[in-house]
C-alpha cells in the first residue's frame, strides 16, 4: 500500500514538473502581444516580456535542481521491459 | 603604424594569448584519450558552463544574428532565447544529465559509443558517426567564412577574405593538435568573459554616443516602424517555433556539444549550469541583437558581404575598439571551431577507424553448410578483416589519423568557405536541422527500452535521407503546411520511424537495454 502511493507520488510529481516544463517554453514568447509594437524604457513590450520570464525559468529550474533532480532520468524511469532476458551475448551486426 | 596594422595587432595579440594558455595546458595534460577529448570528465561549474557557451557562440550567433535583426527586426532574440535558454536547457537535463550518467557507468567517450554498445553494432555507431562529421563540415566552414569577413570588414578589404579565413584555420590546426579539451574549456572560458565583457561595453559607448536606448529605439520606430511590433515578415508562428526546435534539438547532437555530456566533473555542475543558462542567454543575446536593430534605425549602412556589428562599431567607438571586438568575435569562433574539430577528430578515430581496425580480430571463416545470405555476409567480413589487419592500429597510428584527420577536414572546409553561398544564418540553419535529425530517435533510445536497432536503423536513416533531399533536390520542398521547416518534418518523421520500426520488429542478439538504466552517482 506505501509502495503504491509513493508510486503515485512520484507519477504525480513527474507530470508537474513536466507540465511546468512545457509552461516555460510556450509563455517564453508572449504570443498574447502578437503585431503589439508597445515601447518601454527603449525596448519593446514584447521583449522586457522575454527578459523577465527567462529569469523566472532561470529560478524555476533552480528549484527543479533543489526539488526535483533525477525525476525521470535515474533508473526507474525507463519504461518497457529490458529486452535482453536471453542473456546479454556479446555480438555485433556486421 | 597605421591603423590597419594596429587592428591586425590586436586580432594578431589575442591570438597569441590563446595559444600559450594551450601550451600551459598541454602540459598539463596526461597523453590519454580520456584526458585528451574529455579533460579527464573533471569540468567545473564556471568552464563547463562557458565552454558550452562559448561553443555556441560562433560566427553563427555573434555575427549571423545582428545581420539577421538589422535586416528583419529583432525578433531573432526570441526565437534564440526559447531555443537557447529554455528549449536547450532542459535538454541539458533530459538528455544531458542522462548521457553523463550512463557515460559515468560505462566511460564512453561519444554518441557512436553509447549507442553502439546499447545496440551492439558497430554500423550503427559508424553511421552516426559519419553523419555527424557530414554536418559539422558545414558549420567549421561557416566560422571560417565569418572569420573571413571580419577581416574584410576590420581592414576595409585591404586583406583579402582567404587571409582570414585560412589564418583562423591554420591557427585552430595548430591549436587542437596541440592542446585538446582541457586547452580548449580554458581559452572558452577566457573568450566567454570577454565576449560578454565586451558587448556590454559596445552597447554602452554606442547607446551615450546616440542618446540612450530610448532615442535609439526611437530612430528605429521612425525607420522601421514594422521591427517593433512582434512578428510580421519573416517571423511567422510556423518560423518562430520551427527555428527554435530545429536550433535546440541539433545543438544538442553537435559532436563538440553532445560530448560536452560526459565532461561535468559532478551531478552539482550540471546543476548550477543548467540553473545559469537562461541568465546567461539573456545577458548576451539582448545587447547583441538589438545592437543590430537599433544599426537599422541609425541607418548604418553594411558592405556587401559584411556584418552589422563591425559597422556600427566603425561608425560610433574607435577603431581600436572595433579591432578588440572583432578579435573577441574571432576568438569565439575560434573556440567553436576548435572544439568541433576535436569532437570531429573522436569521432573520426573512435568510431571510424577502430571499429574497423578491431575486426582484426574477427574469424572470418564459415560452418560447413552456409546460406548464401551468410556466405554474403561472411564474404564482406572477411574484406572488412583484411582491412583492418592492414590498418591494425597502434596508438600512435591512431594519434597520428586524429591529427591528421583535423587537418583534411579543416583544410576542405576552408577551400569550401572561398567558394560557398548562403549568409551565416541560412547555412548554420542548416546544419543544425541535419544535427536535429538525430535527436529524437537518440532520445528514444535512451528512454524506451523497447527500442530496436533496426528502429534506430530507419529512424536516423529515414529522417536523414528525407532532410538530406529537402536541403539538395529541388523538387523536395523546404517548408510544409504553411511554414513549418522540412528540418521539423523530418524530426517528426524520425521520431514514427523509430518507434513503428521498433515496435515492428524484435531486439537482435548483441542488443542490450540495461545498458541506459543507470541510477544517480553517489558522493557527490
Amino acid at each position: 500500500m506505501t509502495t503504491r502511493s509513493e508510486g503515485t507520488r512520484q507519477h504525480l510529481e513527474r507530470a508537474g514538473w513536466a507540465i511546468g516544463a512545457v509552461v516555460v517554453v510556450a509563455a517564453s514568447i508572449p504570443w498574447f502581444l502578437w503585431r503589439d509594437s508597445t515601447v518601454v524604457a527603449g525596448l519593446p513590450l514584447w521583449l522586457w516580456w522575454h527578459v523577465g520570464w527567462l529569469c523566472l525559468a532561470s529560478l524555476g529550474f533552480l528549484a527543479f535542481t533543489r526539488y526535483g533532480w533525477g525525476i525521470g532520468v535515474e533508473s526507474g524511469a525507463t519504461i518497457g521491459s529490458p529486452t535482453t532476458e536471453d542473456g546479454p551475448e556479446v555480438r555485433t551486426d556486421d | 603604424m597605421t591603423e590597419t596594422t594596429i587592428k591586425l595587432g590586436i586580432v594578431g595579440g589575442y591570438m597569441v594569448v590563446a595559444a600559450v594558455i594551450g601550451l600551459v595546458a598541454y602540459r598539463l595534460t596526461d597523453r590519454t584519450a580520456e584526458d585528451y577529448y574529455l579533460a579527464s570528465r573533471t569540468l567545473g561549474t564556471v568552464v563547463l558552463l562557458f565552454t558550452t557557451f562559448a561553443t555556441l557562440l560562433s560566427a553563427f550567433t555573434f555575427f549571423g544574428g545582428p545581420n539577421l535583426t538589422y535586416s528583419a527586426g529583432p525578433e531573432w532574440i526570441l526565437v534564440m532565447g526559447v531555443m537557447d535558454g529554455i528549449i536547450f536547457a532542459i535538454l541539458w537535463y533530459v538528455l544531458g544529465y542522462k548521457q553523463w550518467l550512463v557515460g559515468q557507468h560505462h566511460g564512453y567517450v561519444t554518441l557512436g559509443e553509447m549507442l553502439g554498445d546499447r545496440f551492439g553494432s558497430r554500423a550503427l555507431r559508424g553511421l552516426v558517426a559519419a553523419i555527424s562529421l557530414f554536418w559539422l563540415f558545414p558549420y567549421v566552414m561557416l566560422q571560417q567564412k565569418g572569420a573571413g569577413q571580419a577581416i574584410v570588414g576590420l581592414t576595409d578589404g585591404a586583406v583579402p577574405f582567404w587571409v582570414g579565413a585560412g589564418g583562423i584555420t591554420l591557427f585552430m590546426i595548430v591549436y587542437v593538435a596541440v592542446s585538446g579539451m582541457r586547452g580548449v574549456a580554458w581559452t572558452d572560458t577566457l573568450q566567454g568573459i570577454l565576449m560578454l565583457g565586451l558587448i556590454w561595453a559596445a552597447v554602452a559607448w554606442i547607446l551615450s554616443a546616440v542618446g540612450g536606448p530610448t532615442a535609439a529605439t526611437a530612430r528605429l520606430a521612425e525607420t522601421n516602424p514594422e521591427f517593433l511590433a512582434l512578428g510580421g515578415g519573416l517571423y511567422t508562428h510556423e518560423y518562430v517555433i520551427s527555428t527554435a526546435v530545429s536550433i535546440a534539438f541539433g545543438v544538442t547532437m553537435f559532436p563538440q556539444i553532445n560530448q560536452r555530456f560526459f565532461v561535468a566533473s559532478s551531478e552539482k555542475v550540471l546543476k548550477r549550469t543548467l540553473a545559469l543558462w537562461p541568465v546567461l542567454v539573456v545577458l548576451l543575446f539582448v545587447p547583441a541583437f538589438m545592437l543590430g536593430a537599433w544599426a537599422a534605425g541609425l541607418g548604418v549602412t553594411v558592405p556587401e558581404n559584411g556584418n552589422v556589428v563591425p559597422a556600427i562599431l566603425n561608425e560610433y567607438t574607435a577603431g581600436w575598439f572595433t579591432a578588440v571586438v572583432v578579435a573577441g568575435a574571432m576568438a569565439a569562433m575560434m573556440s567553436s571551431s576548435d572544439s568541433m574539430l576535436l569532437s570531429g577528430a573522436s569521432y573520426l578515430t573512435r568510431d571510424l577507424y577502430r571499429p574497423v581496425t578491431d575486426l582484426a580480430e574477427e574469424d572470418p571463416s564459415l560452418p560447413d553448410r552456409a546460406s548464401l545470405a551468410n556466405r554474403i555476409r561472411r564474404s564482406a567480413l572477411a574484406a572488412a578483416v583484411s582491412l583492418g589487419r592492414l590498418l591494425r592500429s597502434d596508438r600512435d597510428r591512431e594519434t597520428l589519423l586524429a591529427r591528421a584527420g583535423v587537418v583534411v577536414f579543416a583544410t576542405l572546409s576552408f577551400v569550401a568557405s572561398l567558394y560557398a553561398p548562403g549568409t551565416l544564418v541560412e547555412i548554420g540553419d542548416t546544419a543544425f536541422g541535419g544535427f536535429a535529425q538525430l535527436t529524437l530517435p537518440v532520445l528514444v533510445a535512451l528512454y524506451w527500452a523497447r527500442t530496436t536497432r533496426w528502429g534506430m536503423y530507419a529512424g536516423i536513416g529515414g529522417a536523414q535521407l528525407f532532410y538530406l533531399a529537402s536541403v539538395f533536390l529541388p523538387m523536395v520542398p523546404g517548408s510544409y503546411l504553411g511554414g513549418w521547416s522540412a528540418s521539423v518534418v523530418g524530426m517528426v518523421l524520425g521520431l514514427v520511424l523509430t518507434v513503428g520500426v521498433s515496435l515492428a520488429t524484435d531486439a537482435a542478439s548483441g542488443e542490450d537495454a540495461t545498458v541506459y538504466t543507470v541510477s544517480a552517482i553517489e558522493g557527490d
